[in-house]
């Protein structure tokens, strides 16, 4: 199929529906409101679910009991409507329920703003609900690679059997961009769902969904268990791009459509001279840090930037195992760096007096 | 021994698991009636239970049809993501009077108000159990309880939530009834509440609420016979028994 | 080699999305990379709106353009606000009918267009988008009216359809506004 121009929040839904998600539970949030906008016409023309719930909250337990039952479920919200949805994730996580978490991000803390922005990264990677757990967390940085990593996450969800959160910014929600929906995504080897209970005893045991754990011990194998998948994803599912590493002397660490902006800025530096490379985390959890090890000998300097204040940067740092010296640039409030103030910081941390 | 006869026996929806409810508590009739609806209308093997956050939060392991387990109030919530993605099971709720009527009263409303084909079991006793017997939304007037010691006062704690009759008001639910366990022959007017909810469920017709009047005699300090009397006395007239929506009425039998 | 970016700008109500998005429709039916970026202010209706457009042979990196090779300014609050980032050399699409007696640089191309007092000539004041974007066409050579009028053509179906005449004139009326 030829690619066709689409709005970021539909191609994002419509990803959706080609992954065989059987159900959406959502409400309302700007900016991502195409997005349920766009599967309440089209999820009933394929015979599925939409409810649009009475909140975020009622919303993610509605995604909670789907995903017991065994349906491929999606939710959307956009960060402060993500906050409302920590308890129910958490719920899955501890239940061990897959499903699919759109995160478009906007600005806060609080009402914040509704322009984009990177500012849940700790809400994303962190958790963000009570307990010991994490979500495979995918940060795209293309509507093509937003459709395609949607399309694949409903897979990893039901291998983990753990929610996985696809984090883009507001840019990418409402940037309109020609996709090619149908391109093969890998497929995971998936084990039929023996553990649902969808009230279908006749022919097994019955099952429960069930988060509780009174006796510490139970609990304690609780975690550990979790912990395995966790250290799982960590150990054998990073994924990251090396953008222009040969011989770079700097490397900016940006991902989402800060990362594109990174690229438009190297292209200005190597016109001066500068080799910059790009590393461009696309899982943000498990944090590629195995990237870190792979860095040219050449780099002397790492660059953050974000749409934050610094929230990538602490896993920079925890990840610097050469121990070279990391600069930050970000924006924040919902305004979006620009390419010529990336090169400016990258010129300031190389000395770019010297290449003039 | 060969004339033994049977004639009473454990529904086979409940499981033999030890029950986790204090001497002389409702909770145990109330999951005893809805095991033996489910079982008399052939429904537990296509049954999911939603146990609440509460005194009941084990019933997960009471009941021998599937069961999930909820974060607290949202069991609506629950019910309505399951019955949306299978519409042929049967869906149940089984939720105490804080969960419902307090943290989880939005999921309850918006249930019903979609109307949603799902059957609420609410159990009221007047106080939270299950955390140490403190106020709920439903405690009386007056009534002592660990955060109201001095007795509730309606200037600064409010009055007493009466759910059927404000569920009754949503136009979306289609049986809204009140029963009570406190004798033999209410216990039998109870499980006839529950089939009329549970069949409704099964015809496809929409949103039901069983609230059910109960004893919490450890967080009261009474003996269970006196904390039956005190529901009899004091709740049941605040809370009067009775249907209070049934938009089933007059249809064909 | 095609490598354009442009940012449209004006009240919201004046079709500054639709410009844009045709556009990229336009690219996406020739196969080019392109896209398509919104910035509206808080207001439901009438407040300022804004679009950037890149349209490129190869991929497109950053969805912000902050140096662009054109810009099309329906209003004056847009011309204020977009004339500093336009690059040396550009060219700048000017609404004269909204913006008069204004300071313009010297070292852009500006373009006076007179879009709402020919789409009001022509019948219909909501064509002024597309007469400013004949006259875009015109200059930059991007694409030629034809093509845009094909996705147009395929956008405006049913009760729509009826204004594709309007339009089709509108953009020949801004093309002869630049010759």
């Amino acid at each position: 199929m030829s690619k066709v121009l689409m709005k970021g929040n539909e191609a994002m839904a419509l990803a959706a529906i080609k992954a065989g998600c059987e159900a959406f539970y959502g409400y309302p949030i700007t900016p991502q409101n195409e997005l349920p906008e766009y599967l309440s016409k089209h999820m009933p023309l394929y015979n599925r679910v939409f409810v649009q719930a009475e909140s975020e909250i009622a919303a993610i337990n509605m995604v909670y009991g789907a995903a017991g039952a065994g349906a491929r479920v999606l939710t959307s919200s956009s960060s402060p409507g993500i906050a409302l949805k920590q308890e129910g994730i958490s719920y899955m996580a501890g239940s061990e329920l897959p499903g699919v978490i759109i995160n478009v991000m906007r600005g806060g803390p609080g009402l914040g703003g509704i322009q984009p922005s990177q500012a849940d990264y700790k809400q994303i990677t962190r958790g963000g609900g009570n307990g010991d757990y994490y979500l495979y967390s995918l940060a795209p940085e293309t509507l093509q690679e937003a459709v395609d990593l949607i399309k694949e996450s409903f897979d990893i969800a039901d291998y983990f059997r753990n929610p996985v959160m696809i984090a883009v910014d507001g840019l990418i929600g409402q940037m309109m961009e020609p996709v090619d929906l149908d391109r093969e995504v890998p497929k995971w080897d998936l084990k039929p769902k023996t553990w649902i209970a969808d009230g279908n005893t006749k022919n097994r045991k019955k099952n429960v969904i069930n988060s509780l754990y009174l006796d510490p011990q139970d609990l304690e194998d609780h975690n550990m268990k979790l912990k395995e998948k966790y250290d799982e994803m960590r150990a054998n599912h990073q994924r990251y791009e090396f953008i222009n590493m040969e011989n770079a002397e700097i490397v900016i660490i940006a991902y989402g459509s800060v990362s594109r902006i990174a690229r438009s800025a190297i292209e200005i530096l190597s016109e001066k001279g500068i080799k910059c490379g790009i590393l461009r985390p696309i899982t943000i959890f498990p944090y590629p840090k195995k990237a870190f090890s792979k860095l040219p000998l050449t780099v002397k300097n790492l660059l953050v930037v974000e749409m934050s204040t610094g929230q990538m940067l602490d896993d920079v740092i925890i990840s610097n195992e050469r121990g070279l010296p990391i600069s930050f640039f970000g924006r924040v409030g919902g305004i979006v760096p620009e390419v010529e103030e990336i090169v400016e910081k990258v010129l300031e941390i190389v000395g770019g007096e010297k290449h003039e | 021994m060969n004339n033994v006869e049977i004639v009473y026996k454990k529904s086979e929806g409940l499981t033999d698991k030890y029950l986790s409810y204090c001497p002389g508590c409702t909770h145990g009739i109330i999951h005893k009636l809805v095991a033996e609806t489910l079982v008399e209308l052939d429904l537990i093997d296509r049954t999911v239970g939603i146990s609440s956050v509460g005194c009941s939060v084990l019933n997960y392991d009471f009941f021998t049809c599937d069961m999930q387990q909820a974060a607290h109030g949202r069991a609506p919530a629950v019910a309505t993501g399951i019955k949306r993605v299978r519409p042929n099971s049967i869906v149940f709720t089984y939720q105490g009077d804080g969960d419902l009527a307090s943290i989880g009263i939005a999921e309850a409303i918006h249930a019903a108000h979609r109307g949603e084909n799902i059957t609420i079991v609410f159990v009221n006793n007047a106080i939270y159990g299950m955390t140490g017997g403190q106020m709920a939304p439903t405690t009386l007037i007056g009534q002592k309880t660990t955060t109201s010691p001095n007795g509730r006062d309606a200037k600064t704690q409010g009055l007493p939530l009466k759910i059927a009759e404000m569920m009754a008001t949503i136009p979306g639910a289609t049986y809204i009834e009140r029963v009570s366990v406190h004798n033999p022959s209410h216990v039998r007017k109870a499980k006839k509440a529950l089939i009329k909810a549970f069949s409704i469920q099964m015809e496809n017709k929409g949103f039901t609420l069983i609230e059910f009047i109960s004893t919490c005699p450890v967080n009261w300090g009474m003996t269970p016979k006196d904390a039956v009397d005190w529901a009899v006395d004091n709740m049941i007239p605040y809370y009067p028994l009775g249907v209070y929506k049934d938009k089933t009425a007059g249809e064909e039998k | 080699m095609i490598s354009e970016k442009v940012i449209i700008a004006g009240f919201g109500g004046q079709g500054v999305m639709l410009m844009g998005q045709l556009l990229s429709y336009t690219a996406t039916a020739k196969d080019l990379n392109t896209l398509w970026f919104p910035s509206y202010g808080p207001e439901t209706r009438g407040g300022t709106a804004n679009c950037s457009i890149t349209i490129s042979e190869s991929n497109v990196n950053s969805p912000v353009i902050s140096t662009p090779d054109s810009i099309i300014i329906m209003n004056k609050p847009s011309l204020d606000k977009f004339q500093p980032k336009l690059k040396s050399g550009g060219h700048l699409f000017l609404n004269t009918s909204l913006v008069k007696d204004v300071v313009l640089r010297e070292d852009v191309n500006v373009h006076n267009v007179d879009a709402n007092d020919i789409a009001i000539e022509l019948g219909n004041l909501k064509v002024a988008n597309m007469v400013m974007l004949g006259a875009y066409l015109e200059v930059t050579k991007v694409f030629d009216a034809e093509s845009v009028l094909k996705v147009l053509k395929k956008k405006f179906t049913g009760s729509k359809a009826s204004l594709i005449e309007i339009n089709k004139e509108a953009l020949e009326a801004g093309k002869k506004a630049v010759l």
